[in-house]
C-alpha cells in the first residue's frame, strides 16, 4: 500500500503559496469560511490541529457573522447558510459553540424553511436539499432542531427520492452522490433512515465504484476524490459499506496525493487544493486508514469533535 | 478569466477614472494572521476595494452596476456581488432581457457555477412564461458541450414546471440519447417527462411504448446502466408487472445469449427470480454458458446466477455474495 504523506498535507495547508498573480487563490476569497472547514478538519483528523492558533481562527469567524445572526462566507460578505454550517462546525473543532449566541443563529437558520418543508440558501430563495441537510446539521449541533418543523422537512427530502433509490436537488432531478449524502445525512440526524430502501442505495452508490477503484457521482461520470466522502459516508450511514471494495478505494485516493507538494487532487495527477484535501483524507478515515482519528459520516466532524458538541448543554 | 468585448481594451485603473473620484476605495481585512492567506492581483484588490465602498454605502447606481459586472467578470463565484447586483437591478428596474444576455456571456466559461444559475432563475422568473423558450435554448447550448450539466438539467426542470414549454421534450430526450445512449442524466430527463408532462399522459398510458424504448436502448449496449434501471422504473408500483412482462425476460436471454456484458442481465435475472418467475431452460442454460466457472456448484439456480456475478463482477463480490443470502424460499 502507497504512504499517506501527512507531513507534506499538513504543509500544503498551513502554507497556501502567496502567488500575486495567483488566480485559483483569488476566487477562493468569498468562501474562506469553507476553505476553513475543511483545512482545519483535515489537520484534526491528522492530529495536528494545535498548528493553528484557536483564538484568531474563532475571532475571524465571528467577525463573518452577521446581525441576522447568519454567517458570510468571509468577513464583509452576505450571510448564507451554506457558511453558518462551517462556521458552526469550524466553531465545534476548537470546542468554541458556546462563543455562539445559539437563538440568533438558530432563528436565522429557521426562518429560511419554506411552507412545503424545504429550505433556501439565504433570503434570496435558492431551493436545494444541500439546505435541508445544512440546517439540521447545523441545528442539530446547536441543539436547536425545535425550531424548525422537521416532519415537514423530512417530507420534502423524501419528495426528493427516485426510483433507484437516490435523490437529486429537488424533486424529479437526477440522483446524485451529493445530493445523496446531504439528504441521508438530515434523515440520518433526524432519525428518519427508515425512509431509504437501503439495499436498493445501497446497490446504487456500490455501483459507483469503477474499475480504478474510485467513486463516480453518477452513472458513466468519472471518479473524484470527492466521492470518496459522498458515497462512502452515505454507505457508512445505511449499513452497506462492505458492498464496495475498500482496498482499491483507498489505492486511489492514495494515487491521488501530490507526494512532492502535499495536497490531494480530484483524480491522480491533477492540479490538488483544499477542498480534495479534506474528502480525501475524511475518506480515508471512513475507511479506518491507521493513524487517522474517526470521523462522523452525517456531521462530518472528528467523533470527538461531536461527542463534545452533544454533551453541550443547549442554552446560553 | 473571462472578458466582454467592451472590457478588451486596456483596463483603466479605478483610481484613474474620473467618474470614481469622489469614491474611497474600503481594502479587505483578512485579521492579522489569516487562515486561510490569499494572494490576490492588484487589479482584482483595486475593483473589489471599490466594489466593498459601494457595497457598504449602499450605493445603488449605474456606475455601481458597472463595477458588480467587472467584479464577476474577475471572480463569478462571489455571491455578494451578484446579490448586490440584484439590487441594484431592481432599484434601477433595468431592462433583464439585456441582463439575460449578460448572464449568457458569463456563463458559457463559468457552466458549473451556482450563483451564475440561481441568477438567471431569478431573472427569468421575473420575465416569465414570455422567456420559456429561449432558457430551453440556452440550456440546450450548454449540453451541448456537456450533455449533463446538473446545474443547467436542474434549471430546464424548472423552466418546464414554471413556465412551460414541453412540446418538444420527449424528442429532446430521444436526441441526447442518439447522440450518447450512456447519458443518465437524459434517462431521467425522460423519466421527468413521462411522468409529470401535461401533454403525455401519464405513466400507465406510456408505459408500453417506454418499456420498448428502454429494450432496444439494452440491446444496443447491454454494459449501459440507465436503460435497466429504466426498466425498474417503468413498473413502480408494480413489480410483478415487470417480472410478468416477457419482454423483460426474453431481453435477459438474448444479451445471455450474444455473450456481451452480462452483469446486468445477470441481475435483472436474478431481480426476477427473486419475485419467483420461472425460468425457462433456455435461459438456464444461456446463464451457465457465461459462467467461468466451468463446474458451478450451486444447486439452486437463484444461488448459481449470484456465485456468476461474484465472478463477473468481482469489485462488487460482498454484494453479490449478499444477494445469494436474500434469495426468498424457492417454491
Amino acid at each position: 500500500m502507497a504512504e499517506l504523506m501527512t507531513e507534506k498535507h499538513v504543509k500544503y495547508i498551513l502554507s497556501v503559496e502567496k502567488k500575486k498573480d495567483d488566480f485559483e487563490s483569488v476566487v477562493m476569497e468569498h468562501l474562506r469560511v469553507n476553505g476553513a472547514y475543511w483545512g482545519l478538519t483535515t489537520l484534526d483528523i491528522l492530529g495536528k490541529l494545535d498548528a493553528v492558533d484557536q483564538d484568531e481562527v474563532v475571532s475571524w469567524i465571528m467577525q463573518c457573522q452577521h446581525e441576522s445572526g447568519g454567517f458570510g462566507g468571509n468577513i464583509g460578505h452576505d450571510p448564507h447558510i451554506l457558511y453558518t454550517l462551517s462556521a458552526i462546525q469550524v466553531l465545534a473543532l476548537f470546542d468554541k459553540i458556546d462563543v455562539l449566541d445559539v437563538e440568533n443563529v438558530a432563528n436565522y437558520i429557521a426562518s429560511l424553511q419554506n411552507e412545503d418543508g424545504s429550505f433556501s440558501g439565504d433570503m434570496w430563495g435558492e431551493i436545494d436539499t444541500r439546505f435541508s441537510y445544512i440546517a439540521i446539521c447545523s441545528l442539530a449541533l446547536l441543539h436547536r432542531l425545535d425550531k424548525i418543523n422537521v416532519e415537514r422537512a423530512v417530507k420534502y427530502i423524501v419528495s426528493c427520492k427516485n426510483l433507484d433509490g437516490g435523490f437529486g436537488c429537488t424533486p424529479g432531478a437526477e440522483s446524485h452522490a451529493g445530493q445523496i449524502f446531504c439528504c441521508v445525512g438530515a434523515l440520518a440526524i433526524t432519525g428518519s433512515l427508515h425512509h431509504v430502501d437501503k439495499d436498493l442505495l445501497g446497490w446504487w452508490l456500490c455501483e459507483r465504484q469503477v474499475k480504478s477503484g474510485g467513486l463516480n457521482g453518477r452513472p458513466e461520470k468519472l471518479p473524484d476524490v470527492c466521492y470518496s466522502w459522498w458515497v462512502l459516508s452515505s454507505l457508512i450511514m445505511i449499513d452497506r459499506v462492505h458492498w464496495i471494495d475498500k482496498g482499491k478505494l483507498v489505492n486511489f485516493i492514495l494515487d491521488c496525493q501530490d507526494k512532492e507538494n502535499g495536497g490531494i487532487s480530484d483524480r491522480p495527477d491533477d492540479a490538488v487544493d483544499v477542498f480534495h484535501t479534506y474528502f480525501g483524507v475524511a475518506g480515508l478515515s471512513l475507511l479506518e486508514f491507521p493513524g487517522l482519528k474517526a470521523i462522523d459520516p452525517a456531521y462530518a466532524l472528528p467523533v470527538d469533535v461531536f461527542a463534545a458538541a452533544s454533551n453541550h448543554d443547549g442554552m446560553n | 478569466m473571462n472578458r466582454g468585448v467592451e472590457e478588451e481594451r486596456a483596463r483603466i485603473p479605478m483610481s484613474q477614472r474620473p467618474e470614481w473620484a469622489d469614491i474611497r476605495p474600503v481594502p479587505q481585512y483578512d485579521g492579522p494572521n489569516p487562515v486561510v492567506p490569499i494572494a490576490y492581483t492588484d487589479e482584482f484588490s483595486e475593483t473589489m476595494d471599490y466594489f466593498r465602498a459601494v457595497y457598504l454605502a449602499d450605493e445603488r447606481s449605474p456606475r455601481a452596476l458597472q463595477l458588480t459586472k467587472e467584479a464577476i467578470f474577475l471572480n463569478s463565484g462571489n455571491y455578494t456581488v451578484w446579490q448586490f447586483r440584484r439590487l441594484i437591478l431592481d432599484a434601477l428596474n433595468v431592462d433583464l432581457h439585456e441582463e439575460l444576455h449578460f448572464v449568457d456571456q458569463i456563463t458559457k466559461d463559468n457552466s458549473k457555477n451556482y450563483q451564475i444559475w440561481h441568477h438567471r432563475r431569478w431573472v427569468a422568473e421575473k420575465l416569465g412564461t414570455q422567456i420559456a423558450s429561449k432558457e430551453l435554448e440556452f440550456t440546450r447550448e450548454i449540453f451541448s458541450q456537456d450533455a449533463k450539466n446538473y446545474h443547467a438539467w436542474s434549471h430546464r426542470q424548472w423552466v418546464l414546471q414554471a413556465l412551460g414549454g414541453w412540446e418538444n421534450e420527449l424528442a429532446y430526450c430521444d436526441e441526447l440519447l442518439e447522440d450518447d445512449i450512456f447519458n443518465n442524466s437524459a434517462w431521467n430527463q425522460r423519466y421527468f417527462v413521462v411522468t409529470r408532462s401535461p401533454l403525455l399522459g401519464g405513466l400507465e398510458v406510456m408505459r408500453d411504448s417506454e418499456v420498448a424504448f428502454a429494450i432496444k436502448a439494452i440491446l444496443a449496449k447491454p454494459e449501459n446502466e440507465s436503460p435497466w434501471r429504466y426498466l425498474h422504473g417503468l413498473y413502480k408500483n408494480d413489480v410483478n408487472s415487470l417480472v410478468n412482462d416477457p419482454r423483460v425476460a426474453s431481453v435477459c436471454l438474448d444479451v445471455l445469449l450474444d455473450k456481451r456484458d452480462c452483469v446486468h442481465a445477470l441481475n435483472m435475472v436474478l431481480d426476477l427470480l427473486s419475485h419467483h418467475h420461472q425460468p425457462s431452460n433456455e435461459l438456464k442454460d444461456a446463464v451457465d454458458a457465461v459462467s467461468p466457472d466451468p463446474k458451478p456448484s450451486d444447486s439452486n439456480f437463484a444461488e448459481r446466477v449470484c456465485s456468476i456475478l461474484q465472478l463477473v463482477d468481482p469489485i462488487r463480490a460482498s454484494y453479490w455474495r449478499w444477494r445469494k443470502t436474500s434469495i426468498p424460499a424457492q417454491d
